[in-house]
């Protein structure tokens, strides 16, 4: 049975990209009802604030996406602490938990991602955590706050979230074991290189690391509770708490049965509409078009899920507009260390060119395929990183002036001047006259 | 609105741009003692990129379709709506880059003392940006787009 009144625009999901899409939505149509239903009680916050939040802490209202009138400015509705259970593309249809059922005439999926969760004896004890979302940050600290004195944490992987974390647990003073299963820490976001200035300063921070193992079991004593975890070398790692960083799936529990089309993700067009009509689908859930790889696939970064939702919203209010693709894309500051990363970080065979800029703690690095890039690794002074990523981006050939790409004294007039050009603002006023640069005339020595 | 646009024919690249930018964001107001006396030293806005006989002097364009906006991790950078500059909000930057990365110029500094990015403003408190009203050779214009 429909519900009486039919909403207009329904985003299930509360993060980047269902803001991303509301934010679209309300540039194209101020008037049709905008929906946003999320499981999370919450008003949209910035999710990498998470460990902000854990460390500090840091109040909630800091962490806020978007200013607290945002909802009532550009009149959208929220439905929050409820969460959909089915999703009915034929019937243009939603079921809640709660009970009711929504009707919607455009539909937008951006469920997110949930943490992956190994089957592993202990993972269902008291003490073991995933860092995800607020709620996640919030249950740490509380059982932080209980424990006082000399916690031990293990996190089970070395990536983005499992660093991240490390970052707050220690800023709390806990005692922090990272167990990473491939040769190096955030191994999918850096090369070698970069990675160990990262490690070296997590090792300066007390943090202890352990790559190429995995975690073969977590130990309970005292019922219920964490005492260890046992590697898959046999190692004992005594810890009152473990968190669970190994990974996010894309969230797809409410589609199942639905028909809409699934590969890794939901799979979408360059619209990021999905396979189904009027339903579109955006960020960690979406596979989306990756302009290094030539290909959708999952790319779960905050940046990439804001512009497919933009997308999405913008196609959804009528208004024609194609994804341009992203790629992984990061800027981190752990640890007090900078590092800007973008697409591929290590080549993949031998037809990759790889350029390297490195001395005392400098390191940049790029990677090139036929004359276009298709990666980058920048640390410590980040500044220009984004002159490359966008020349990759824009599929620049950059064949004339590789080799400044790395230098010290890399800039905008590295490039040729066309594409220099292109990237500054010109002025319309009849006052200037922009000429080309002329080579110097040669200088007459002698007669 | 108005902005800065480059007349880079006439820039030779003294990078006094640089200078009085610094000067604006110092806490002293002299030169010498912003240069050499103030830590931190204070950060300019405004870059002079160089190669060869080309000198650029690279600010924050406020782009109109602004991707540091649209990337911002935590709604830090947003466009001020009476102004519309790009600004952004100290309170909620935590310095993670990621719009400097995004950036087609690049150019959003961390400010490695306070952990924020800073980015030009167009001097709001002046008439004109400081660094267009001391280009010897006015090799900057400020003007309307």
């Amino acid at each position: 049975m429909l519900a009486t009144r039919i909403i207009k625009y329904l985003i299930i999901g509360h993060s980047a990209g269902g803001i991303g899409a509301a934010e679209a939505i309300r540039e194209v149509d101020r008037v049709g009802t905008v929906t946003i239903v999320s499981d999370e009680p919450y008003p949209a916050y910035s999710r990498p604030l998470i460990s902000e939040y854990l460390a500090h802490p840091y109040p909630v209202e800091r962490m806020l996406y978007r200013k607290p009138d945002f909802y009532e400015n550009n009149d959208i509705q929220t439905l929050l602490g409820e969460k959909v259970v089915k999703v009915n593309p034929t019937e243009h249809t939603v079921k809640l938990e709660s009970g009711p059922t929504l009707a919607w005439q455009k539909l937008l999926l951006a469920t997110g991602g949930t943490p992956i969760i190994p089957r592993m004896e202990g993972s269902q004890l008291k003490g073991v955590f995933t860092f995800n979302k607020l709620d996640d940050a919030k249950a740490i600290d509380g059982f932080l706050n209980q424990h006082r004195r000399n916690v031990r944490a293990v996190v089970i992987g070395g990536g983005l979230i499992g660093v991240s974390v490390t970052e707050a647990l220690v800023k709390r003073g806990v005692e922090v074991a990272i167990v990473e299963m491939k040769d190096w820490i955030l191994n999918t976001i850096l090369d070698e290189e970069a990675s160990a200035l990262e490690a070296k300063a997590l090792v300066q921070a007390g943090v202890n690391i352990i790559t190429g193992h995995t975690s073969g079991k977590i130990n309970s004593y005292l019922a219920g509770e964490v005492s260890g975890v046992t590697l898959d070398d046999g190692r004992a790692l005594p810890c009152e708490m473990v968190v669970i960083a190994i990974g996010v799936r894309p969230r797809l529990e409410v589609i199942a049965e639905s028909g809409i089309k699934i590969n890794r993700g939901i799979v979408v067009d360059r619209r990021m509409m999905a396979s189904s009509p009027d339903v579109y689908a955006c960020g960690d859930v979406a596979e989306a078009y990756d302009f290094v790889y030539g290909e959708n696939r999952l790319t779960p970064i905050w940046p990439n899920a804001y512009e497919e939702g933009r997308v999405a919203g913008l196609n959804m209010a009528g208004e024609p507009a194609e994804y341009q693709g992203g790629t992984a894309m990061n800027a981190l500051k752990y640890f007090g260390v900078n590092i800007a990363s973008a697409g591929l970080v290590s080549p993949p065979d031998d037809s990759y060119e790889t350029l390297i800029n490195s001395y005392d703690g400098v390191y940049r690095k790029v990677i090139i395929k036929n004359d276009k890039l298709a990666g980058l690794v920048f640390t410590g002074d980040i500044e220009k990183s984004g002159i490359v990523y966008n020349l990759m981006k824009d599929g620049i050939n950059v064949s004339s002036f590789k080799k400044t790409l790395v230098a010290d004294d890399f800039g905008l007039a590295s490039l040729p001047e066309a594409t220099w050009r292109a990237r500054l603002a010109k002025p319309t006023a009849e006052s200037v006259v922009i000429t080309s640069v002329e080579k110097p005339e040669e200088a007459v020595i002698g007669d | 609105m108005k902005q800065v646009y480059i007349k880079e024919q006439v820039c030779i690249g003294c990078h006094l741009c640089e200078v009085y930018c610094r000067l604006k964001h110092a806490r002293s107001q002299d030169l010498v003692k912003a240069y050499k006396k103030e830590s931190p030293r204070p950060l300019p806005r405004v870059r002079v990129d160089e190669s060869g006989i080309v000198s650029l002097s690279v600010r924050c364009q406020h782009c109109v379709d602004a991707p540091c906006i649209r990337a911002c991790l935590t709604g830090a950078l947003s466009r001020d709506p009476s102004t519309s500059l790009v600004t952004v909000d100290e309170e909620r930057c935590i310095g993670c880059g990621t719009c400097s990365l995004v950036c087609p110029l690049g150019v959003p500094k961390l400010d490695a003392t306070k952990k924020k990015m800073v980015k030009c403003d167009l001097c709001q408190d002046e008439e004109i940006p400081v660094c267009v009203a001391n280009c010897p050779n006015e090799a900057l214009l400020y003007a309307e787009g």
